[in-house]
């Protein structure tokens, strides 16, 4: 059983399409959607954990690969500028799984990337530009 | 013992001087107690590092060679635009001002990559900046174009100038509504499932002077990494608030108005910031020194997280109506927690003010004082206090009459 986190995106035409049903179904896979962005007649964004053995994870990319799907693994896809950072603490209350948290009492800001799914909710959050997307890696 | 401002600059010329910050000064008083502190402390220094929008800079760029007049012409500053309305090389530029061509909030919410603010820190982090001016031509200046590099070291001066920062507490937001919304206080989630807050609080310059009797016109203070001055109270100060018995205000109260040179100043504590779907800003440093004259000025500054309070405020309805209304009273220790309880909702907070950096500037503000490199000030006339009859009010609108041929003629419409 490995697990993965990987960022989708569909192309306009595959947004009503039962895509996670068949991971489900026919890979036999555990999929959480962690954040999904999907709008009708554009391209959809969907953000996921799928679990599974190894063979059906990979059969399973396949499958997406074929069908025009986008996959990128979300391995260091959030990066946290230190020196830009002024520990205001404003990305920390929105980061849904504490990768960015505060030590207290003394405020320290920091950033767990084990922790990060790389929803990107904190990068409009941060006035400082101090979070950012890395280079796009091949998934 | 009651003791005077010269009296504590012979100290500090002699570095016997004994400094201590508004956090230290907590657990000093604690433990020696108010009366034998106040005779040994002779400075406690506050800090704050947060984003200050009424903040800018004013800039005397030099003569041309032919000259021209930017006064009532157009000057941006990489594509950000400055005030003109001045004499023919002097201009303006404010935090908050974003290049025409930004799109602003026309798609929402707007990134506002670029300001004001983020010239300011790159002039003073040293960097090109791009000039470039139309005038219009007269017999005296006869240039009509300007495109240039500059950098600070260029510009004849280069002063810090903000007519409004170190608010004295701050409003806690919270959005009560169902959607995002994208605020000054930052982004607000639906149905109260974050809040933010702006304040050191027990680090604070004026939550440790809370009745402004050692700060006020010509106080000399930490500014944007440098040395500055206090000008006098900054704009929307408003003394008359409700106050806790250590005579804290309960809400945003008295502000101040401060400038410096940007040419001593550091791009740490200058920083260009961008609130996503509201504009930009600039985040500046600030370090305001209280001289501990008396036993009353002691215990001031030894107010604590939790004896400072903040009032609640829905950003999705009664702040843009502009109708007051707190929904709940928080403390700084409950906000620096990392969650408040409002209307028995358990809320996560953040900050906008950065608590480490105000730590730091009260230290570095201390490091000097002790060095003997920063002396005191004996303010040239006081902040207005609760008894001044200072008061903040709204805008009273009135409405604007057609002129007399104009409504005539629409009378006389069928």
């Amino acid at each position: 059983m490995i697990k993965k986190r990987l960022v989708l995106t569909f192309p306009s035409n595959m947004v009503d399409q039962p895509i996670t049903y068949q991971l489900v179904k026919k890979y036999e896979l555990i999929v959480n959607i962690l954040r999904a962005q999907i709008t009708p007649q554009e391209s959809g964004k969907l953000t996921v954990e799928v679990s599974g053995s190894r063979k059906n994870l990979d059969r399973g990319v396949e499958f997406l690969s074929l069908l025009g799907v986008g996959v990128r693994l979300i391995a260091q896809g959030v990066q946290w500028h230190e020196t830009r950072c002024i520990e205001c603490t404003a990305c920390t209350s929105i980061c849904p799984t504490g990768a960015l948290s505060v030590s207290r009492p003394d405020m320290r800001v920091s950033f767990d990337k084990a922790k990060c799914i790389a929803c990107e909710i904190c990068i409009p959050a941060c006035p400082y530009a101090a979070i950012e997307i890395e280079p796009e890696t091949a998934g | 013992m009651a003791k005077t401002i010269e009296e504590i600059n012979e100290k500090i010329a002699r570095k016997e001087a004994v400094v201590v910050t508004a956090e230290e000064i907590i657990e000093l008083a604690r433990k020696k107690g108010p009366k034998k502190a106040a005779a040994e402390v002779d400075v406690v220094t506050t800090g704050t590092f947060a984003p200050m929008c009424s903040s800018g800079a004013y800039f005397n760029l030099g003569h041309t060679r032919p000259r021209i007049k930017l006064g009532g012409g157009r000057v941006t500053f990489n594509g950000v635009p400055a005030y003109t309305g001045l004499a023919a090389v002097d201009v303006f530029l404010g935090a908050t001002a974003v290049p025409d061509e930004d799109p602003r909030n026309s798609i929402h919410p707007g990134r506002f990559a670029y300001g004001g603010g983020h010239v300011i820190e790159d002039l003073v982090g040293g960097k090109d900046i791009r000039l470039s001016a139309t005038a219009y031509t007269t017999d005296c200046y006869p240039r009509q174009k300007l495109d240039t590099w500059i950098r600070l070291v260029d510009m004849n001066e280069a002063v810090l100038f903000n007519i409004r920062n170190c608010y004295q507490n701050y409003n806690v937001a919270v959005n009560l509504s169902d959607r995002v919304i994208y605020t000054y206080m930052g982004i607000l989630q639906p149905k109260m499932r974050n809040a933010t807050f702006c304040s050191a609080g027990q680090l604070s310059p004026l939550l440790n002077d809370p009745l402004y009797r050692t700060i006020g016109m010509g106080t000399r203070i930490f500014l944007g990494g440098g040395i500055g001055h206090i000008v006098g109270p900054g704009t929307q100060h408003n003394p008359d608030v409700p106050r806790s018995e250590n005579g804290v205000p309960r809400c945003g109260a008295g502000t101040l108005s401060v400038t410096g040179s940007l040419k001593q100043m550091s791009a740490n504590w200058i920083r260009g910031a961008s609130f996503t779907g509201y504009g930009t800003t600039m985040a500046i440093g600030v370090g305001v020194p209280i001289p501990i004259l008396d036993e009353q000025i002691l215990l001031n500054t030894c107010v604590t997280d939790s004896e400072i309070h903040a009032q609640v405020v829905d950003y999705s309805s009664s702040y843009p109506e502009n109708v007051l209304g707190s929904i709940g009273e928080v403390t700084y220790a409950e906000l620096k927690s990392g969650a408040i309880t409002v209307k028995g909702k358990k809320v996560p907070t953040s900050g906008l003010s950065s608590y480490v950096r105000a730590k730091e500037i009260a230290h570095i503000l201390k490091s000097w004082i002790e060095e003997g490199r920063f002396f005191l000030t004996q303010p040239v006339e006081t902040v207005p206090s609760v008894d001044s009859g200072v008061r903040f009010k709204p805008l009273s609108e009135r409405p604007i009459e057609p002129p007399a041929s104009a409504s005539q003629k629409s009378g006389g419409l069928p």
